[in-house]
């Protein structure tokens, strides 16, 4: 069945359509029934109503063989014209006791003295019927497939029995009363389903749409589909409610966890990096030191033809470039240091400025220091000295900087923007690992070297773009004991 | 104001105007007729009414009613009886002086009643009866090919309507009892040619004149029917007064009757039922229904 793999936006308000549809219908039939029960008793109750009077008065004119007193008081019944109303009968006549016509208000169709056996079918079959004494007060003859409906009601006083008086109904006239009766019916549903079939598409779509959204919502969270900012949250406290609400705090547990783990990992690999590089650092420093010592022993020693002392040069600028690289993925953030002062702040603003002057750069500077702050000065010094440059070479002409150092939440925060274009995703990954860079030229050691040094203060970096600002947020523990 | 509303039946619009213009004088003349104080206790004179006329026109008779009263000075009460054997007894018991009967119950009463007036119906104090079949039988010719067939008479006091018939098929040879398979009275005029045009019986015998009025008001009822036999004419239905009727009232009445066509209220009321005036009348015009009547050893 398709029908049952249809979304709930269809499903609820087709079911409830068809319901209301089936239940108008029944009740529509329903009332037609009833309707045209109600029409034949009606008839039935007219006919005796009117049978028992004319009955009574048509006993002396027959009794008297005046047939035309007899004609008056039938055709009376047609006082003020035929209508076309089913509880008026279409013809009365008279039979005499042997069942001829005695009388008949349609005496084309049914002459005077005419013999009821010999005439058409109808006639012939209620006559046989009218044979025998009527049992009760009338008789009620309809045959199957005719038209009419006949009412026979004897015509007697004590036991003379002077004819038979025959109301004759047309079901032809019956019948259109009923179809107007239907149709009257049939407006009527179709008015209740003009205003219950919208209002069922309404309540269904209602009814649908957080069942939708909510399928929907789950399927890109299982999927892994980008996430997307809430929509418009179900209201209301019933079991959807609390589904919605379940879900929501599902999902972002679910969000969290992926955070955390994905810091998790990051970190990780950057405290492997770290490791690595540090244990090869130590493995060349050590063959470095030696190399540069014996360069050194054999220039002073002297004597070396020209050439080959141009060659030391250049062995002993490589090896010194070595030692500078390494010297750099060594990062010892607590060396023997002071603490940070305002003073440390101001140093590194003027060690900066003629760096941003260079580029007419705008440098917004907000430092809000305690006098002294148990934090390594040199550290704090390199930290913001690498993030200014770094700011400084990303930053166009004439861009700003901002700069805002306070402390927070028992710490430091040091924080520099810059205006510029967001970091792509895919450089954002691995931003703080070693010789990634995002310029020409630069080594990529700048931003890993203020990570160390974060990370070993026990603090934490976190970079963001946002509205063409790219920012970079420190925050360093105070150390417990005084330096 | 009554006049208008008396109009029970439809007249053909020129008529029908011509009539109006009359009714409105009588109209302006009606206030006249209004009766003075202490004439309460005056003479109350009775006048029977058959369905020989116009009998169910209730309106109509009112107007009479108020006409002869304001023209006699007397109290006029008019008494309508469904047949004509209740008026003729009604007549012997001396509960009415006046009477519009019949020719054939004045040959009756004969020695009972006078003489009074004589309507004229087209100039002539004459009628005749009118055999008719239903319009869709364009067969028949005759009484004779009403053989066996169901027959309406109007009245077994009606000369048009049952003696005529009768004495036609008597002189055809034929018993007038077993001549039809059945017969049946209607006891109007009228409803005889109701029961012929409705087809409940295949033949009726009417009076000339009511076929023809009927034939100016109702034409859609006289069109069902067809006149397949003409009777010799005879004389129209009598005015007559009782014997025992003081000579001087006899006289006044007469009088009122005869002059009653000229002046417009009497001639507006004669017009209503389609006669032109009252003639004094002779005896000897019922001549022809006493032939008849001896036919059946009646007279």
């Amino acid at each position: 069945m398709r029908f049952f793999h249809l979304s709930f936006r269809y499903k609820i308000p087709l079911w409830g359509g068809g319901l209301i549809l089936l239940s108008v219908l029944a009740v529509s039939a329903a009332m037609m029934f009833k309707a045209y029960e109600d029409l034949k008793e009606d008839v039935r109750i007219s006919a005796e109503g009117l049978g028992g009077i004319l009955t009574q008065t048509l006993f002396s004119p027959l009794l008297h063989d005046d047939v035309w007193r007899a004609f008056e008081l039938v055709n009376a019944t047609f006082h003020g014209g035929r209508t076309r109303n089913p509880i008026q009968p279409e013809m009365i006549f008279v039979v005499s006791p042997v069942g001829h016509v005695t009388v008949s208000t349609a005496p084309a169709e049914l002459p005077m003295l005419a013999d009821l056996h010999t005439l058409g079918g109808d006639y012939a079959v209620l006559a046989r019927r009218l044979d025998a004494p009527i049992a009760g007060h009338f008789l009620r003859h309809e045959p199957g497939v005719a038209s009419r409906v006949f009412f026979a009601f004897p015509i007697q006083e004590d036991s003379a029995h002077v004819g038979t008086l025959v109301l004759v109904y047309s079901k032809d006239v019956f019948l259109p009363r009923f179809r107007g009766l239907a149709l009257y019916g049939a407006l009527i549903g179709a008015l209740v389903l003009a205003v219950l079939l919208p209002l069922n598409w309404y309540w269904g779509q209602r009814m649908a749409r957080p069942l939708v959204e909510l399928a929907r919502r789950m399927g890109r969270a299982v999927h892994g589909g980008p996430e997307e900012p809430k929509r418009e949250t179900y209201p209301y406290q019933d079991e959807l409610g609390q589904l919605f609400q379940a879900y929501d705090a599902m999902l972002e547990e679910m969000r969290q966890k992926a955070l955390l783990e994905k810091e998790l990992l990051q970190t990780e690999r950057l405290t492997a990096i770290g490791r690595l590089s540090s244990g090869i650092a130590h493995e060349v420093n050590n063959p470095l030191g030696g190399m540069l010592m014996a360069l050194d022993t054999l220039r002073e020693r002297g004597g070396l033809p020209e050439h080959a002392a141009k060659t030391m040069g250049m062995l002993e600028r490589g090896l010194k470039q070595i030692q500078e690289t390494v010297a750099a993925l060594l990062v010892q953030a607590r060396d023997q240091s002071r603490p940070l002062t305002a003073h440390d702040l101001e140093d590194v603003r003027t060690l900066i400025h003629p760096q941003v002057q260079k580029k007419s750069q705008r440098l917004d500077w907000r430092a809000e220091l305690p006098a002294e702050v148990r934090l390594p000065a040199a550290a704090c010094r390199q930290i913001l000295i690498n993030l200014l440059l770094n700011a400084v070479q990303a930053t166009a002409e004439e861009g700003r900087i901002e700069v805002a150092i306070a402390p927070r939440n028992g710490g430091l925060r040091l924080a520099v923007g810059n205006q510029a274009d967001p970091i792509p995703p895919e450089r954002m990954e691995h931003l703080f690992e070693p010789f990634v860079s995002g310029r020409e030229g630069g080594h990529g050691l700048g931003l890993w070297v203020t990570y160390q040094i974060v990370r070993q203060l026990g603090g934490h970096i976190e970079a963001s773009c946002a509205d063409g600002e790219v920012r970079f947020e420190v925050w360093l523990p105070l150390e417990e004991r005084t330096i | 104001m009554n006049e208008a509303a008396g109009l029970a039946l439809p007249v053909p619009d020129m008529k029908r105007r011509r009539f109006l213009s009359r009714v409105a004088l009588a109209a302006l003349l009606a206030p006249l007729a209004i009766p003075a104080r202490g004439q309460e206790n005056r003479q109350t004179i009775r006048i029977g009414f058959t369905p020989a006329f116009v009998h169910d026109q209730h309106a109509l008779l009112a107007d009479w009613r108020r006409y002869m009263e304001k023209r006699l000075g007397l109290k006029v009460e008019i008494v309508q009886r469904d047949s004509y054997r209740e008026t003729m007894d009604l007549l012997r018991l001396k509960q009415m002086d006046f009477a519009w009967v019949c020719d054939y119950p004045y040959l009756h009463l004969k020695d009972l009643v006078r003489l009074m007036a004589v309507p004229l119906y087209k100039g002539q104090p004459l009628y005749r009866s009118y055999i008719i079949v239903p319009a869709a039988n364009g067969k028949a010719g005759g009484l004779k090919d009403l053989k066996g067939n169901v027959f309406a008479y109007a009245d077994p006091l009606s000369n048009t309507g049952y003696l005529y018939p009768r004495f036609a098929i008597h002189k055809m040879g034929e018993d007038p009892k077993t001549f039809f398979r059945k017969t049946f009275f209607t006891w109007s005029h009228k409803k005889v040619v109701e029961a012929v045009a409705l087809g409940l019986a295949q033949g009726g015998a009417v009076d000339s004149y009511i076929w023809e009025t009927l034939d100016q008001i109702s034409p859609e009822l006289t069109s069902k029917t067809r006149i397949v036999q003409r009777s010799p004419e005879y004389g129209f239905p009598p005015f007559v007064a009782h014997r025992d009727l003081n000579p001087e009232l006899f006289g006044r009445v007469q009088h009122f009757l005869l002059t009653m066509h000229q002046d417009a209220e009497g001639a507006a009321l004669l017009k209503r039922i389609n006669l032109d005036a009252f003639g004094k009348g002779d005896p000897h015009l019922y001549d022809g229904v006493g032939e008849m009547m001896r036919a059946f050893g009646e007279h």
